[in-house]
């Protein structure tokens, strides 16, 4: 069996603030093979981003393994880590912050062609650049490469981030909120272009997003993991995921997307949660983190022991008691 | 000839943006006059080298613009010839210090854990010293008469101050994104720090280099005036020297002595900070783009 491209096991990420932990990821594990979507859903402050940040490498775990195609990458090689690095490449959320204002779009996308070698002459690297951002649809590009980037709208701008992280042709692209910034109706388009991208490349891609409604679109062949406080609560295929919603939480999630249609809204049975607040991640409720919320709340087990997240032969991926509790017989056995 | 005339384009654009401040272009303008003065004048303009009995300490007239020195010398003469060492040593000052205080700051801020502490220790160990009296120590014993080390003991005084400085500006260019994502496509230090960071403070270095070259004209004319820098010939901190020695507090008739050097000094000094107001405009191409 020919190991996945990403895997993370039980990686935990803790920061100290003012003396005290903070556990901003808590033992989240999960592989991305080539060419897969993978989609992170959750409230803010539930640790994607800080998820995305130790796949990009830019934040070190504080336990747990990543493994970059099936080698530990703490272990790396230097040719092995420089490999890693441009392999997996992030796209950040504000197009306003991620691109250097000193610099024209020519300068961006010529300089990590230049500083790694891939191209050899000057025509050379022009042309690639006119062609990267032909790929991202900015055309015709020499109208681009000219620019500044406050020449540019966001949605450009985002283009141009995406095109600058593909310059190294990396097989990994972690999108943090890479649509959440620009106006909707250059959204659709945008993810449309990620996902062309995406299937023309065989990239694997890690799409961060708050909102349920992007992820169902931009992951309906992949899966959809949905996080709460730093732990990973829900795994399963997309459409799987949305039309049997398993843990409590990605239902009342669910059940808290606006429809077009005021008809369905009316219908729609909305699930009420026993609290409004989000728990401080200083103190985080005993046992499962959501029971103080949970609309299915169970009594003492609930409060007690963290439920860990559990596989089922169907595919999906669940922690939570009542469920596991549900679907005893279909649990594969670790 | 393609070379030249992009050159050429790419220094009008320059001046274009620098008139864009009106401030700033008349500090231009005066900077350009100073150099013109100090570096071409006395090539122009004879030397004033013989005393003039008749002629003490005079008030301006036609014949003497700013009046005569207790040699009966002429001052503006005086002004013209003794502006040349004065404005290179601010300059070479200015730039090692500028230099010296972006090294440590940048690499300070950018490596952090040890190499921040053991370099900011240092720097405020050194910011800590009081630095006239060790200006004075060194000028007095060694002697001086290099502009290149003098300036580079100005320099070595007064970088403290500035790498702090720039220390903060690049911890919090470290957090944007632009320098995350060049950190993803591992461009490497060097280049994270000289392309990405630094010339997004560039209107900071400039006006940091601006204001440590007129600290060197204030250090080196306190350096001259108190006779500890051996300056052979005219220099605007040597007039204010013999003025001040020969009298020239007590006589009514002298204060066109000391008002020359001084206002020459003060001129210079202001056409820098008017100068420094242009700089925003040339180095953020947000502000570029009507040219």
């Amino acid at each position: 069996m020919t190991s996945p491209l990403l895997e993370l096991n039980h990686v935990s990420r803790t920061f100290m603030v003012k003396k005290q932990q903070i556990k901003a990821v808590d033992d989240v594990s999960f592989s991305l093979g080539t060419g897969e979507v993978l989609c992170l859903v959750g409230e803010s402050g539930c640790g994607k981003t800080t998820t995305g940040k130790i796949i990009a490498g830019l934040l070190s775990p504080s336990s747990g393994k990543i493994f970059f195609k099936g080698n530990d990458i703490s272990t790396l090689s230097k040719d092995q880590h420089n490999a890693y690095r441009l392999g997996v490449q992030m796209i950040h959320q504000d197009p306003y912050a991620s691109l250097n204002p000193t610099q024209t779009i020519f300068e961006i996308l010529a300089t990590p062609l230049r500083y790694h070698k891939l191209v050899k002459t000057d025509k050379e690297c022009r042309d690639r650049v006119l062609s990267l951002l032909e790929l991202v649809d900015l055309t015709p590009p020499d109208d681009f490469v000219e620019k500044y980037p406050h020449q540019l709208s966001g949605g450009q701008r985002q283009r141009v981030s995406i095109a600058r992280s593909l310059t190294v042709n990396p097989s990994f692209l972690v999108a943090d909120e890479a649509v959440s910034m620009v106006d909707v109706s250059i959204r659709i388009s945008l993810l449309r272009t990620l996902s062309h991208l995406k299937d023309e490349l065989g990239l694997s891609v890690l799409f961060i997003t708050h909102d349920l409604a992007l992820a169902k679109y931009f992951a309906w062949d992949g899966r959809i993991g949905v996080m709460y406080l730093g732990r990973m609560v829900e795994l399963s295929p997309a459409p799987f995921l949305v039309d049997h919603p398993q843990h409590p939480y990605t239902q009342v999630l669910l059940s808290a997307i606006p429809e077009a249609d005021p008809d369905i809204t009316r219908k729609k049975q909305s699930l009420q949660l026993r609290s409004m607040d989000v728990p401080s991640l200083l103190r985080l409720p005993s046992g499962c983190s959501f029971h103080p919320r949970c609309p299915r709340f169970a009594g003492q087990l609930c409060q007690e022991q963290i439920p860990s997240l559990t596989s089922f032969y169907d595919g999906s991926a669940v922690a939570c008691h009542l469920v596991m509790d549900d679907r005893k017989k279909d649990v594969i056995k670790a | 000839m393609d070379a030249i005339s992009t050159i050429f384009k790419e220094i009008w654009k320059t001046l274009r943006l620098i008139a864009m401040n009106k401030m700033g272009l008349l500090g231009f303008i005066m900077i350009i006059f100073f150099i013109l003065m100090s570096f071409v004048g006395p090539y122009v303009v004879a030397p004033d080298l013989q005393a003039h009995v008749k002629e003490i300490n005079q008030g301006p007239s036609v014949k003497h613009p700013l009046g005569t020195d207790f040699q009966g010398k002429d001052n503006l003469v005086q002004i013209v010839h003794g502006g040349r060492d004065i404005l290179t040593i601010a300059f070479l000052a200015g730039l090692m210090t500028t230099f010296i205080a972006v090294l440590v700051g940048s690499f300070s801020a950018f490596f952090g854990g040890m190499v921040d502490t053991v370099l900011m220790e240092i720097t405020n160990f050194w910011i800590t010293i009081p630095k006239f009296p060790i200006l004075v120590i060194v000028a007095s014993t060694a002697k001086l008469t290099n502009l290149w080390l003098l300036a580079l003991l100005l320099a070595m005084l007064s970088w403290g101050g500035f790498a702090r400085q720039v220390r903060s500006q690049i911890l919090s260019l470290k957090k944007r994104e632009y320098v995350e994502a060049a950190q993803l496509l591992n461009l490497g230090p060097l280049h994270i720090i000289f392309r990405e960071m630094l010339p997004n403070m560039m209107p900071f270095i400039a006006t940091s280099l601006i204001f440590a070259m007129t600290s060197a004209i204030y250090s080196q004319t306190s350096l001259v005036f108190l006779g500890l820098v051996p300056f052979s010939g005219s220099n605007w901190g040597i007039m204010l020297s013999s003025a001040f020695a020969k009298g020239a507090l007590y006589q009514k008739d002298a204060i066109w002595s000391v008002i020359a050097p001084v206002g020459a000094i003060a001129l210079f000094q202001l056409s820098l900070v008017w100068f420094s107001r242009s700089l925003e405009e040339v180095f953020n191409p947000r502000l570029r783009s009507g040219v």
